[in-house]
């Protein structure tokens, strides 16, 4: 029997729907193969559920029905049925709210809780954990039944995130991502009974395991059970540190953080984030869409050069570091293919702490570097030996958006109703093709548009390639340069780079460059944004508005970005010339497959 | 032995077996089963092998051994102590007999004593109620064990 | 081991070996007597194992030796008779003798006095309380009175291990009537027509579940054979794969046929050492006879079987845990629908099936439908195999017609309550089942009755409780085993039971208040409504039929701090009394030192420092100390 995940690779043909079923009283019509979950809330009937999760458009369903909170009555056959795990049959007669339902849902909800940690109020999930929110949903006042709970372990080893168990329900959301989407496979439930708990191979420290911090299964957990590592308590003592301290901010955040003040998904707050960012104290508030540019520079010369001189091919993406670590695990042997390129926080914090720091006359060590990414993963990267220069590190502190949200808010500042601000000079200025960055298949189309323009020499007029945007998981296209066709492959969720780079290996597809995102749909799901708890709407919006953002821009070319050529020009010399591999360029490690 | 080579015979011999398994789920409890027979319990190198070779996650393989209790991770006794707990077992007693068997060698229920020598678990129903209660030492089988029984058992495996 | 073993090709050359062996079966039925030729049985299953029957064999063996008997006497091990409180039992064929409780030393005489003198060894007769007789012949015995043997007709009759035997009392016959001489929709028909229901729990109808599989299509299914026999104290599965391997084995054929299947798997708890070790010297057996394999009776239906080993998880005899556990994964259930017959082991329709279930298909196709559903009850035919425990005389296993009533099986069979206790209460169906008082032990057995009763057939165990078993400390005692078996993976089993368990502790310690009776039937029931498979929808079960059958002993243990069975340790308290001597001996051997008393005066306990060891009470030269 297939395991609790239903993993589809068609979508489904949409049936005829030949049932009839009754849901409180009310006849509907539904399609075989539908839950009672889909049906009620097809009819606008709500079925409270936890353990559930359902990633439509990647087809991952969580339909382990372990929580046993959606559980309905079927009058007819006078027994409860899960809602999220079982099929409408012809003839159900479904009560979502009955007295029945209504007890055991509380009696269940409260066994749970009284296996949990009363934390609410300095909880890192306060506000956004589901378990919270159905406990104030279904009303419950007191535990009746309180007792032992299970065994404890906390697991800090990790610069990206923090596992709790005290807080975890098993619902086995995040082992669904992980091994199912993700094809990590880091966890495991473990143990039986009431002491059963999710954890890793011989309950290894996090830091010890072949997980890439890509944070999807935090981004799924319904509780506190995982969180990322909070450096927001560095910030601050940065901020006050007397040092100077320069900031930056990732083409995802801007079209996520103001989801975390109530605004629609998808608006766009760049300018309100300067702001805010400003009045923290920053002394340079600048943008990481620069170093995206940069980014291209090299990584499309690097492609071309490869190209041309017959380099390994394909060349692989390598400014996620999930991606990379990922890579490091699974395809040691193959350490040659991905790029050498840095990532772009990566590579600004190296310019920073080098052109800048001259230009500023400061000294490296007088600098902090932070970034705001949408990332749990560039935690873990910022730490890196291969990216340290003399002992400095390239970044100092990474947050999350969702961290610079808190920080926003402790200092109570109303996001929605701030000025725009622009990004400070020189590193304020970036191209469309920079913004694009932040969802899957950006890096690659925004790295064509170079890649064309320095191997024919002609300018390029249509630079949307839209084959390669969206949100599936593995796209491909193929371009034709200077009349050869040049094969791209895009993939997003670390599954579907398995897939994608298993297909290479074994010789069945032949890519000339491809580009990986860990996170499916891009940065823009990245683990350190508002949690998307599997819902792929939110997601889309945010890649539309990132693709405004490119629409609007009016340079789209990331070597037309003037600051980027003034940078080569006074400081790295050529494109993947040797101070440019210096700065911007690193190594890999092979690391231990699980 | 991340790289798979090892000198342990055992391992070798473990090695040898999986290589002959089909590389898939459905033999992973064989698989470990083997294991736990070759080597007297399940390493961490044993399970690292086994996940390897049959191209099974380590964590799944590791979920999959924590949750059978025939599978232990620690080695075993010299001579395996167990006590029926079954059903009817305990309606004759066989808790008593556990605690005996506890105090006179000063260990605790469900360990392996330090030197090797003893563990002491319970079972449920070892299929012989019968003439319950019942304790297992290594094959031999007690029946109608009676508490004042517990210290002549005790001294056939004193070596 | 047969050297030559001739395939069998065809019903005729079954019918004709069957025909050789026939002297096997009348002579151990006692149908046929050879002169001076004698059989020794001895019974080789595991209860009789560990009462020395190993050693009663060896000393047999050494015995008949050094008479120069070997040749007349043939000594052999076969299954458990059931009677398993008496064991080792050995019987004495043709003479039809049955000798209980035999020792190595009395091996000796049997062999002097039985078989060389034609005396009866009296000392080792059963004697029979009820009528103060000793009995030699089983049938007298009233324990095997009201059994009827259906399923167990082979045990204590063949010799597990050899084939020929099993031929000679119609083994594979029924197979091979199938295969050659009906369709599978024929061989479906009769089980249905049986009303055979399923024995592992649940009492599904077989040959729906068989013809619900059948209609699937596909031409990949599986017939899985449930031998996970996870209940403490049922062991009827493994007395019958110990004792008659190859019945089993031909009803997997059989229904693999019935369903289209080609392949069968036995999944079996790696405890059972002997049964797997039996089962593959039957399949071996049954492949080089042709009866397993390709192309059975020349019939063109080829089949195989597997074994495959549980590794100690009780809820792996749940359908779905067990198909995970066989695909390699942790053995978590997962919901049904979808069933097994739609989508079971590796996806393919499925068909699983008990030991017990099993084991009366090929009597069912022998005897017909109309013999087996006139056996039993309207709507609930055939016989149940009982693993009869605790504390009633006759320990063992015994097999009655569905409907035959909780008394017969306790006070007819049972023998009623040993030391001639008092009654109290009997637990049906394993760890999950209920506890049903004096009051209903007139209920014929059957599947709804015993629900109506909020217990369960369950498996089969059937364990006796008197009047020193405290009802809150057996139903704490059961909900420790789900606790320590749930999986895990839902909530309110994983959790709810843990909380059960801490209420029940409430009350045996004398805690608890009238409010956490109320909780515990509460969140019982809430157990049972929400639970994600039978484990957990059945664990509060004992919880529930103490409560709803024994609550004054609940009420007396929250009111009166009070424990009548004197099991409850907290509620105790030990007290010395004046027949105290003042020896000082109780104060020397205090683990904590809470005894005072000046030498040749009363000795006094500090009840508040007890930790109610009771080795004061034990050792104490005058019975002095007593407990409240
Ligand atoms: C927790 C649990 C344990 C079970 N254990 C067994 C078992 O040990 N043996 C068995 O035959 N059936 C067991 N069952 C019942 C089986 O799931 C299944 O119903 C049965 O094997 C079907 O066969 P039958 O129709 O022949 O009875 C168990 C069920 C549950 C819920
Ligand atoms: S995980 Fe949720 S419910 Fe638990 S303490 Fe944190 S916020 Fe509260
Ligand atoms: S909700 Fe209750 S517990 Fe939480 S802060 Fe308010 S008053 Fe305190
Ligand atoms: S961070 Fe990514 S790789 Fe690591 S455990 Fe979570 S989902 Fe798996
Ligand atoms: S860690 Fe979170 S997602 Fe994973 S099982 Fe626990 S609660 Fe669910
Ligand atoms: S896709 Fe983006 S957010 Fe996700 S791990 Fe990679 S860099 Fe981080
Ligand atoms: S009821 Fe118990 S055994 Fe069954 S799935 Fe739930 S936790 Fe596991
Ligand atoms: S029961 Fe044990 S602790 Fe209590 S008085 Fe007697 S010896 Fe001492
Ligand atoms: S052992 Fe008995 S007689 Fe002696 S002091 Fe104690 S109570 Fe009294
Ligand atoms: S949401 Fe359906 S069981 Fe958890
Ligand atoms: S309960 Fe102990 S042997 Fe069955
Ligand atoms: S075990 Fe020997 S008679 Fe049952």
């Amino acid at each position: 029997m297939s395991e609790a995940v239903k993993s589809q690779t068609a979508p489904v043909a949409e049936a005829a729907e030949t049932l009839t079923v009754t849901i409180n009283g009310q006849a509907v019509k539904a399609r075989p193969g539908q839950t009672i979950l889909e049906v009620a809330k097809e009819n606008g009937y709500h079925i409270p559920t936890l353990c559930h999760f359902d990633l439509a458009n990647l087809r991952y369903v969580n339909e382990v029905a372990s929580c046993r909170i959606c559980m309905v009555e079927d009058r007819k056959r006078g027994r409860l049925y899960p809602a999220c795990a079982t099929p409408v049959s012809d003839g159900m007669d479904i009560q979502t709210n009955s007295l029945r339902v209504i007890r055991n849902r509380r009696n269940v909800l409260e066994l749970i809780l009284s296996d949990h940690p009363f934390d609410c109020l300095v909880c890192w999930k306060n506000g956004d954990c589901e378990l919270q929110a159905l406990a104030s949903e279904v009303g419950l006042r007191e535990i009746r039944v309180k007792g032992e709970r299970h065994q404890v372990n906390v697991d800090t080893s990790s610069l990206s995130f923090i596992r709790d168990s005290s807080k975890c329900i098993l619902c086995k959301r995040c082992v669904t991502m992980c091994s199912q989407v993700q094809s990590v496979n880091v966890y495991s439930a473990v143990g039986r009974g009431f002491n059963s708990v999710i954890s890793t191979a011989f309950d290894l420290p996090m830091i010890d395991t072949n997980c890439t911090f890509c944070g999807q299964c935090l981004s799924v957990c319904p509780t506190g059970a995982l969180a990322e590592v909070s450096n927001i308590d560095k910030v601050w003592a940065a901020l006050t540190s007397g040092k100077h301290v320069v900031v930056q901010t990732a083409p995802a955040v801007r079209v996520a953080l103001g989801e975390a003040f109530g605004m629609p998904p998808g608006s766009n707050v760049t300018g309100r984030m300067v702001t805010a960012l400003k009045q923290m104290g920053f002394n340079e508030v600048f943008d990481t869409n620069f170093a995206a540019d940069l980014t291209i520079m090299e990584e499309a010369t690097e492609l071309v050069h490869r190209i041309e001189h017959g380099g390994r091919l394909p060349i692989l993406t390598s400014c996620c570091p999930g991606w990379v670590k990922f890579f490091e695990h699974q395809f040691s042997d193959m350490l040659d293919v991905p790029s050498s390129s840095k990532s772009p926080h990566e590579m600004f914090g190296s310019v920073i702490k080098t052109y800048f720091a001259e230009r500023q006359g400061l000294k490296p060590e007088d600098i902090i570097v932070v970034s705001v990414m949408p990332c749990v993963a560039k935690k873990f990267e910022s730490a890196r030996p291969e990216l340290m220069n003399e002992g400095v590190s390239d970044v100092d502190i990474v947050i999350t958006t969702r961290e610079l949200a808190r920080m926003i808010q402790e200092i109570s500042l109303d996001l929605e109703n701030l000025e725009d601000t622009p990004f400070d000079d020189p590193f304020g200025e970036s191209t469309g093709a920079a913004a694009i960055f932040g969802s899957s298949g950006g890096v690659i189309e925004a790295a064509l548009r170079t890649a064309y323009e320095i191997m024919t020499g002609d300018k390029l007029e249509d630079v949307n390639f839209t084959p390669l945007r969206g949100l599936e998981g593995s796209k491909e296209a193929t371009v034709s340069i200077n009349g050869a066709p040049i094969r791209i492959g895009v993939a997003s969720g670390l599954g579907n780079a398995r897939k994608m780079i298993e297909s290479i290996r074994s010789g069945e597809q032949v890519y000339h460059a491809i580009e990986i995102m860990a996170c499916p749909g891009g940065c823009i799901a990245g683990g350190g944004q508002p949690y998307h708890f599997g819902n792929m709407e939110l997601i889309k919006k945010r890649m539309e508005a990132i693709y405004a953002i490119d629409d609007n821009a009016e340079v789209r070319k990331s070597h037309e970005n003037t600051a980027v050529q003034r940078l080569y020009r006074e400081y790295l010399g050529e494109p993947y010339g040797q101070k440019a591999k210096e700065l911007l360029h690193t190594t890999y490690t092979p690391r231990r497959k699980f | 032995m991340p790289d798979g080579r090892t000198d342990n015979p055992q391992l070798i011999a473990l090695q040898t077996y999986l290589n002959g398994l089909d590389k898939d789920e459905g033999s992973l409890i064989v698989a470990l089963q083997r294991a736990q027979e070759l080597i007297g319990y399940l390493s961490e190198d044993a399970i690292f092998m086994v996940g390897q070779t049959l191209n099974i996650p380590v964590s799944k393989v590791y979920g999959v051994v924590t949750f059978y209790s025939f599978f232990r991770t620690r080695p075993r006794g010299k001579y395996d102590i167990k006590v029926c707990l079954g059903t009817a077992c305990f309606v004759r007693k066989s808790p008593a007999i556990l605690n005996e068997l506890a105090t006179l060698l000063q260990m605790e229920v469900g360990t392996t004593r330090e030197d090797l020598k003893y563990s002491l678990n319970t079972v449920r129903c070892l299929g012989a109620c019968g003439s319950a209660p019942i304790v297992q030492v290594n094959d031999d089988l007690y029946a109608n064990v009676q508490v004042s029984d517990v210290a002549g058992i005790i001294r056939r495996y004193l070596d | 081991m047969h050297q030559s073993i001739k395939r069998v090709n065809s019903l005729e050359d079954l019918l004709e070996l069957q025909r050789q062996y026939s002297h096997i079966a009348d002579f151990r039925t006692g149908r046929r007597r050879e002169d001076g030729h004698r059989e020794v049985l001895i019974c080789g299953d595991t209860g009789c194992v560990a009462n020395d029957s190993t050693e009663v064999v060896r000393e047999f063996n050494r015995q008949l030796a050094a008479e120069g008997l070997e040749d007349q006497v043939k000594v052999s091990v076969i299954g458990c008779f059931g009677f398993c409180v008496q064991g080792p039992i050995v019987k004495i064929m043709p003479d039809n003798t049955m000798y209980v409780k035999v020792k190595p030393e009395d091996v000796p005489d049997i062999v002097h006095q039985h078989l060389l003198d034609s005396r009866r060894v009296k000392r080792l007769l059963y004697h029979d309380p009820s009528s103060g007789r000793d009995l030699e012949h089983s049938e007298d015995f009233p324990f095997y009175k009201k059994q009827k043997r259906v399923v167990m007709r082979n045990l204590g009759l063949v010799h597990p291990e050899k084939m020929e035997e099993s031929i000679a009392f119609r083994g594979y016959e029924a197979l091979a009537r199938c295969v050659c001489e009906k369709t599978p929709q024929e061989v479906i028909d009769i089980v249905r027509a049986s009303g055979l229901r399923g024995r592992g729990g649940a009492g599904f109808p077989t040959g729906i579940k068989w013809q619900a599989a059948a209609d699937q299509p596909g031409d990949v299914k599986y017939i899985v054979c449930n031998a996970d026999e996870g209940d403490p104290g049922a062991f009827m599965d493994r007395a019958i794969l110990e004792g008659d391997p190859n019945s089993v084995l031909e009803a997997i054929a059989i229904a693999g046929y019935a369903i289209g299947a080609h392949e069968g798997i036995i999944y079996i708890r790696a405890e059972y050492p002997s049964a797997i070790h039996r089962l593959k010297l039957a399949l071996t057996q049954a492949h080089q006879y042709g009866f397993l394999g390709k192309n059975i009776f020349g019939s063109g239906f080829d089949f195989d079987i597997t074994l495959r080993y549980g590794a100690g998880a009780f809820v792996c005899g749940e359908e779905t845990a067990l198909l995970h556990s066989i695909e390699g994964g942790r053995g978590e259930p997962t919901p049904k629908p979808p069933f097994p017959f739609e989508h079971g082991l590796y996806g393919k329709p499925t068909i699983i099936n008990n030991v017990e279930t099993l084991a009366n298909i090929p009597v069912i196709l022998l005897e017909g439908a109309e013999w087996f559903s006139s056996i039993g009850r309207p709507g609930c035919s055939g016989t149940k195999v009982f693993c009869l425990a605790g504390k009633v005389r006759n320990v063992g296993l015994v097999e009655v017609p569905m409907g035959t009533t909780l008394r017969e099986i306790i006070f007819d069979i049972g023998g009623g309550i040993r030391d001639d206790k008092r009654f109290k209460a009997v637990q049906t169906g394993g760890p999950s089942g209920g506890c049903i008082p004096e009051s209903h032990l007139d209920t014929p057995i059957d599947y709804d009755s015993l629900k109506a009763l909020g217990s369960i057939m369950g498996s089969g165990g059937m364990i006796v409780m008197d009047q020193d078993n405290c009802m809150v400390d057996v139903a704490k005692f059961f909900l420790e085993f789900a606790i320590e078996e749930s999986c895990g993976k839902c909530a309110p089993c994983r959790i709810g039971t843990k909380r059960l368990h801490e209420l029940l502790t409430k009350v045996t310690s004398g805690r608890a208040t009238d409010n956490d009776l109320e909780l515990l039937e509460e969140f019982g029931q809430t157990i049972c409504a929400s639970s994600l498979c039978g484990l957990g929808q059945s664990a509060p079960n004992p919880v529930l039929t103490t409560l709803r059958y024994f609550r004054d002993e609940y009420e007396q243990h929250v009111h009166d701090h009070h424990c009548a069975a004197e099991v409850c340790i907290d509620l105790m308290e030990f007290e010395i009394t004046d027949a105290c001597i003042g020896c000082n001996v109780c104060k020397k051997n205090c683990p904590v030192s809470c005894i005072d008393g000046a030498i040749r005066e009363k000795h006094h306990i500090n009840q508040a420092d007890c930790i109610k060891c009771g080795s004061c009470m034990s050792i104490c030269p005058v019975g002095a100390i007593i407990k409240k």
